[in-house]
Formats: structure tokens, sequence, C-alpha cells
């Protein structure tokens, strides 16, 4: 079949655009992430209710957006600060962003439902702030959090197949050349490529979120 | 040890929940706080270890205002327990017992060391149990490990917060014992909170009766049944608080000591001599020394006529031993139907008789609503 | 209160963008889009998205709940997994296989709509029955209720706010995935958003960026509203 003949004489394209893919995914989820965890670490703060609720109903609004939407828009904004409007750059901001609302969400909400009895306990038996956090909440919320990863991480690859609109490389490239030549063979190796490496990636997170659950909350 | 100086706690939204409280816990004691919910028990022991700032008044700890302590060595200071358990379901019992000495910087071994040893204080197996998980523990045995926990670095105050609240009677009957128990041993000053009467008159030391923020009396417990301080008190520990008092006290305190008693080889007709003289239905026999050996009935011994008290005697009989409460004795007597029950010590001894009558009395005794009189009570 | 200002403001923008560079007129490098043109576009994007979604409720709805009846519980492991697995392959894949298969068009757009907007839809309506508390229907079997009873009475109404939320999940997806279709034929925003970028033209593209990420909130906000009006009071938080 031709799809097997172009697999066959481009497995090295298709092995550099899966890197990009991956690539692209790794360096805006690794952002994600930080942002991700670092703020709702702090929305989940005492007093921090009304913080907590706009940001999180702007992080929602934000994944309503069409992806080809939020490119359109990032790209006078970008060049209008100077910045390379098309490419990777604007790629991964997009996705960044579009990676908050999970891990965001997941970090805020696990942090906020650790069992008050615990946080009492521990506050009873002279521990500070910072070792309650650290050594209460977060573990508690270390499975939640890469719940919202793994959600995070499979609407990226996704998206990161849109960003060829914008420029990026990826597997996006073939999908975008063979829709616009009618090459049903490139269409179809993006295509069947890029699901198969989401199925991948979701299923070695899944044993991640597993492996990182602490022995004693597993069922 | 602990001392309370007028304290009071006025929340943000205004609710006055303590109103300016006194009083002192001695070193070494374990007093209760009791009272109906919401009338500020939580507020007060919260109070002691900072974890709710106070809003007048003083808590002194060994003569230093406990506000001019650090707050997180203040706690580390102080076993805390709570109804909730509260024990963290990411650390093994290891690890949760462990909690305040690895604040504390102990070495991995002395922390293995205390864990293994609370947890055979607990009555709990180290090797079974120290690599568990909460979630593979029972109900009693995490409220355990919670106890083994606050226990952790050897405070010498403790605090819980009806600590034996989330079980079912049984289980929370065997702990109470079981943390008596070991009171005896460690010694700890306790702040213990609980709205149970039979718990705070079975654990406490002393009992503070708290309403609506304030402390209506503080007393002993047997003081508390006998001489409730108002109607509110008597309310509270409730109508059958004489039988509530009967479980304070032993059988040694009500007994009639050294009964007229008689040997298994003496003749029945010197036996038939003594009750006609003594006026009495029946005596108790014994044998080699003082061990006690049964009962013998006037009535049996007339229908013999002659022979020795081995023949006619009951041998099967009830007895209790020292140390027994008079509520049990009480129990044994009416299941038995028997009027009267030798007290004997643990190798058999007898040491004395209770009767009936003398437990109706004591009963009236207790009732005098007057207060006031009541019969001495050893702990 | 918070959250009104902030959908008002991001609303404005939205839109204030729209009509700023409409109301440019004719540029020398461009010709943007009248108010009929992005009307126009609007009005296609919104018909594609609510034909396929449509079509997602009418079959998905039903779909699953028919394999939470008992005796039908064994298709439930093969359709609700596939729906799961469908959701982890991404849209563009998706959009892009439909191209070879239906060919390219306004019928192959909605058709690829309809199979993507399925799958959330499908899981919510078998999860939304299936994971109701099996002691509510013991209690309600206990009490006698008869078989549809028990389905119109207790299992409809406890799963309506999740079925609700796939619904709404679906939609939005819908109308991200809609600008996407114009790949194998579609009409609507997306259509502009296109065309600016093959142009590589900026003003283009936000002019078709714009509205579409405003329809995209708008018809968010009103279905969440939707949804919490279908919430029964005493399922409501705090
Ligand atoms: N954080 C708070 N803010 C305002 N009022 C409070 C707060 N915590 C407790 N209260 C009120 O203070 C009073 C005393 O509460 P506290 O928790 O000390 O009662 P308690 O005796 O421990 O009752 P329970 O037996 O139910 O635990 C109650 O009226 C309670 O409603
Ligand atoms: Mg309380």
């Amino acid at each position: 079949m031709e799809v097997w003949q172009y697999i066959n004489s481009h497995w090295v394209t298709i092995g550099s655009w899966t890197m990009d893919h991956l690539w692209l995914i790794l360096v805006s989820n690794s952002f994600a992430v930080f942002i991700g965890v670092s703020l709702g670490i702090f929305i989940s703060g005492k007093g921090r209710e009304e913080v907590a609720d706009t940001v999180l109903y702007l992080a929602g609004i934000m994944m309503t957006i069409p992806s080809l939407a939020l490119f359109g828009l990032l790209m006078p904004l970008l060049s209008a600060l100077n910045l390379p409007s098309l490419g990777f750059l604007p790629a991964v901001i997009a996705l960044i962003l579009y990676g908050q609302l999970p891990i965001l969400r997941n970090t805020y909400t696990a942090i906020r439902e650790v069992d008050p009895a615990m946080i009492e306990a521990g506050r009873g038996m002279g521990m500070t702030s910072r070792q309650i956090l650290l050594k209460i909440k977060l573990p508690l919320a270390v499975p939640v959090i890469m719940a919202g990863l793994r959600n995070a991480v499979v609407i990226n690859i996704g998206i990161a197949t849109i960003a060829v609109f914008i420029g990026a490389r990826g597997l996006g490239v073939p999908i975008f050349r063979g829709l616009r030549t009618s090459r049903t063979d490139m269409i179809i190796t993006g295509a069947v490529f890029v699901s198969v490496l989401a199925l991948l990636v979701d299923g070695l997170l899944a044993l991640a979120e597993r492996k990182f659950t602490p022995e004693g909350l597993k069922k | 040890m602990i001392k309370l100086e007028n304290v009071k706690k006025v929340y943000p939204d205004g609710t006055e929940a303590v109103k300016g409280i006194t009083f002192e816990i001695n070193e070494g004691e374990l007093c209760v706080l009791l009272g109906p919910s919401g009338c500020g028990k939580t507020t007060t022991m919260k109070m002691i270890n900072r974890l709710i700032p106070i809003t007048e008044g003083h808590i002194y700890i060994d003569g230093t205002d406990n506000r001019e302590m650090d707050e997180n060595e203040l706690r580390r200071e102080m076993g805390y327990a709570i109804q909730e358990i509260g024990l963290f379901p990411h650390m093994t019992v290891r690890e949760n017992i462990a909690t305040v000495p690895t604040l504390k910087n102990w070495s991995d071994d002395e922390k293995e060391e205390r864990a293994r040893n609370l947890l055979n204080l607990m009555g709990m197996d180290p090797d079974e149990f120290i690599d568990k998980y909460p979630t593979e523990l029972s109900g009693g045995q995490r409220q355990r490990v919670g106890v083994a926990r606050s226990l952790g670095a050897d405070p010498p105050i403790m605090l819980m917060d009806e600590p034996f609240g989330a079980i079912d009677p049984i289980t929370r009957d065997r702990l109470q014992d079981e943390f008596l128990k070991i009171q005896n041993e460690i010694q700890k000053t306790i702040v213990f909170v609980t709205h149970d009467i039979n718990e705070a008159i079975k654990m406490g030391d002393k009992v503070a009766l708290l309403k609506e923020g304030e402390l209506i009396q503080y007393s002993q417990p047997a003081e508390l049944l006998a001489a409730p301080k108002n109607r509110f008190v008597r309310d509270f520990v409730g109508s059958d608080r004489t039988l509530k008092s009967l479980r304070l006290m032993k059988v040694d305190e009500a007994m009639k000591e050294s009964p007229r008693v008689v040997k298994e080889d003496q003749d029945l007709e010197s036996v038939g001599q003594i009750m006609r003289e003594e006026g009495v239905n029946y005596l108790i026999v014994v044998e080699n020394g003082n061990k006690l050996k049964g009962w013998i009935n006037r009535e049996d011994v007339e229908e013999a006529g002659q022979g020795r008290v081995a023949d006619a005697m009951v041998r099967d009989t009830e007895a209790a031993e020292t140390g027994t409460s008079l509520a049990n004795a009480l129990t044994v007597m009416l299941e038995r139907d028997v009027a009267n029950l030798p007290v004997v010590d643990g190798d058999n001894n007898l040491k004395g008789l209770l009767t009936f009558n003398d437990l109706q009395s004591l009963i009236g005794e207790t009732y005098t609503e007057s207060g006031g009189k009541h019969p001495e009570v050893s702990k | 209160m918070r959250r009104r200002i902030v959908l008002v403001i991001l609303l404005s923008i939205f839109i204030g963008v729209t009509i700023w560079i409409t109301e440019m007129g004719s540029l020398k490098y461009m010709e943007p889009k009248t108010y009929t043109d992005i009307g126009r576009q609007a009005w296609n994007h919104l018909k594609m998205v609510g034909i396929a979604e449509l079509l997602a409720i009418g079959v998905g709805v039903p779909l699953g709940i028919f394999v939470t009846r008992p005796g039908m519980k064994k298709f439930a492991t093969p359709i609700v997994g596939t729906a799961n697995v469908g959701q982890t392959i991404p849209s563009l894949a998706v959009i892009a296989i439909m191209a070879p298969i239906l060919g390219y068009g306004f019928n192959s757009a909605i058709i690829a709509l309809f199979v993507y907007s399925l799958l959330p839809v499908l899981r919510n309506s078998y999860a939304g029955i299936n994971d109701i508390d099996p002691a509510i229907i013991e209690s309600a079997k206990g009490m006698g209720m008869s078989r549809t009873q028990i389905a119109l009475r207790i299992e409809l109404p406890l799963a309506r706010p999740v079925i609700m939320a796939g619904i709404r999940t679906s939609t939005v997806i819908c109308v991200g995935t809609a600008t996407l279709a114009v790949l194998v034929g579609g009409e609507g925003l997306g259509k502009i958003i296109l065309t600016g970028l093959y142009t590589q033209i900026p003003l283009l593209i936000v002019q078709g960026a714009a509205p579409t990420a405003a329809l995209a909130v708008i018809l968010d906000t009103l279905l969440g509203g939707f949804e919490a009006a279908m919430t029964p009071r005493g399922l409501k938080k705090g």
C-alpha cells in the first residue's frame, strides 16, 4: 500500500517529526507543570479564595478558546512585542496556556481537599506551615497533580499537531501538507503516528501516575 | 504543671466560647474536660498548645506563660491526639509514630526503637504493624497508633480530644482500660476532652465540667457524683449517678473485715451453737489458715443434726476479689441471687464479707441530696 | 461577581477587536472581511456545531444509557473503552482521516465533527448512570419502584447534570474542531483564520480568531448556566 511505501521511504523524516513533536511537548509541559503547580499552591493559600476562583475561571475560559483562534490571537501580540510570531515560540506559549487548567485545577483541589484532621494533627504536633505543605499536602497531592499533567500532555499532543499552522514542526506537518496536496498517504501517516503517540504517552503517564502514588494511598 | 488563669476566648465572629476560666492541673494527673457539645472543651484544650490564640488571660506551663514560648516548640513538647485521628495515609505506622521525633531530628535508630516500644506499649506487635499503612489497620488499631503517635517524643504533657470517640463502645472500653494501665506506668499530665460522663468518671483524676464557656465544677469524679454543685451538674451526671459512683468504689471500702468463720472439721453442733448465739443464718468456711472454702447454712446444720462441717457445707461459692468495683459486686449478687459476697485477695485468702444491707445503706448515704457527705474514695 | 467582570472584559476585547478591524475598511495590502462575511461564517459555524452536536446527543445519550441496562453491560466495556481511547486521539487526526474516507465537502465535515463530539456525550451518559450509588437504586427497589420508575425518577434526574456536563464539554470541543473542519470542506469562522494564515495577513487571522473565541466563550457560559439550572438542588455544592 502507498502508506507503507511512504513510511518506508520517509522513516527518517517521520522520526524527526516525532522528535520535534515530543520536544515541543516536553518543553511546554515542563513550564506548564512548574507554573501550574506553583500557582496552584499559591492560590490554595488561606484567604486567597477569591483570587483562586478568578484564576481558575480564567484558566477555564482559556480552555474553551479554540486553539486555531488562540494561535491567531497570539501572533499579532507576539509581533507587537518584537518576538517571533511563527514557529516554536508561539506554539510553546499556547501549549503552556492550554496545559494550565488541568494542572492548576488538580493541584489546587488536591491541596484544598487534604483532610483537615490531618493538617490539624500536623499543626498540633508542631509542624511549621512549610513542613505541613512539604510533608503532608504535597505528597498527598502528587497523584492528583500527576493525573492533571497526564491530561494536559494528552491535550497538548493534539494541539501541537495544530501548531503546524503557525509554523511549528511536528507530526502535524505531514497532515497539513497531505491535506493541501491531497496526498492520502501523508495524511494517514501523520494521523496514525500522532494518534499512536498520544495513546502511548497516555499509557506511560498512567503508569507513572501509579508509580508516583504514595504506597499508603494505593487501593 | 498546667495553670489556666482567667482564660477567655472570643472568636472573630463574636462567639464567646470560653468565658474566663481558672483551674490548675497537677503533674501526672489526668484531667478530663467534660460538658455538652459546644461548651468550649476543644477551644480550651487548643488554647493550651496555642492552636487557638487566647483572647484574654494566661496559660502557664510549668510556670512559663505559653505565649512566651515558640508555638512549634511548645507543641512538640505536648502530645496531641484528636478524635478524627488524622493519621497521615502516605506514611507507614513507623513514620507516623516518628513524626515529632523526625521534627526533632532524632536518629533513625532512635526513631525505630521508639516506634517499636510504643507499639508494644499499645499492645500491637511491632513486627506485624510497623510497616503497615493506615488503610491497612482496623479502626481500633488506628486509634492506638494515633495515641502512640502523640506519645512519639515522650512529651510530659498530652492533649487528647475525644481520642476514643471514633470507635465502637466495646473497643473503646478496652482501649480505655489499656490506656489507664499505660498511664499508670508513664504518669503523664493529660488533658482529656470528652462529652461522655462515663468516660470522664472512668478516666479522670479530676473532672472539669464546663457549660457555655464557664467552669461549673472542678473536682474528683466521686465528688462530682456525690456532691453535684447545682442542678446542671446533677442533670448532666444523670439520675443514675449512684450507680455510677458504685463503679468508682471498691468492695474493700464497703466490706466488713474479719467476719466470723468456721473450719471444715468443726462439728456441726458447735457451729449451730455459734449461729444461735450470733443470730446469723450462715457462716463462711475457711481452711489452711484463711483460704475460702465455702458456706454453711443454718438450715443445713439443723437438718444434718450431727457430723462435721465438711458434710453439710456448700462448696461452690461466689466471691469478689479485692479491688472489684461495687457495681460489679452488685451485679454478681443480683445475678446469683445471693445476699452476701465474701471478698478474697488474689490467693483466695478471705479478706472480708460484703452484705446486701451494707450496700443498701451505702447507696442511701450517697443519695443525701445536701451533698458534702460521701464515703472516702481512694483511686 | 468577579467572574462576571472577567467575562465581560474578555468578551469586550474579542468583540472590540473584531469591530475595530472590520471598521478599518480596505487597506493597501488587504481587504478585511465585512460584517456580512463574519456574520455568515459565524452562522455556518453555529450550524455545523449545532447539527453535529444534535446528532451526537441523539446517538450518544441513548447509547450511553443503553449500555448501563442490565444484560447490556457486556457492550459497555468495548463501547465506553472506544470512546475513552477516541478522546485521546488528536482532533486534527480525526478530521484529516475523514478527508480520504468521506471525500471533501460540508457533509463530511459534519460527520467528522459528529464522530468527535459523540465521545464526551457517550462517556458522560454512561458514567452519569453507572456511577450512581448502588445503595440508592437498592433502596428504590426496596420501596417497590418498578424498573421504569427507577429509570425515570431516580437514575435520569441524578445523571442529568453529568450528561449535561458532557454535552457542554462536547460543544466547546466541537466549536474548536469546527475551525479545523474547514480543511475537509466545512464552512465557518475557521475559514477566515485559515485564509489569514495561508496569506500571512495577521489582521485577517485576528478577524477570524477573535469572533471564534467570543463564540466559544459565549456558548460555554450559556451551557454552564443551563447545566446549573438542570442540576437538582440537592446535588448542588455548597
Ligand atoms: N472557629 C470558630 N469560629 C467561631 N465560633 C467557633 C469556632 N470554633 C468553635 N466555635 C464556637 O465556640 C463554641 C465552643 O466550641 P468548641 O469546639 O470548643 O466546643 P466543644 O465543647 O469542643 O464541643 P463538641 O463536644 O461538639 O466538640 C461553640 O459554640 C462553637 O460553635
Ligand atoms: Mg470538640
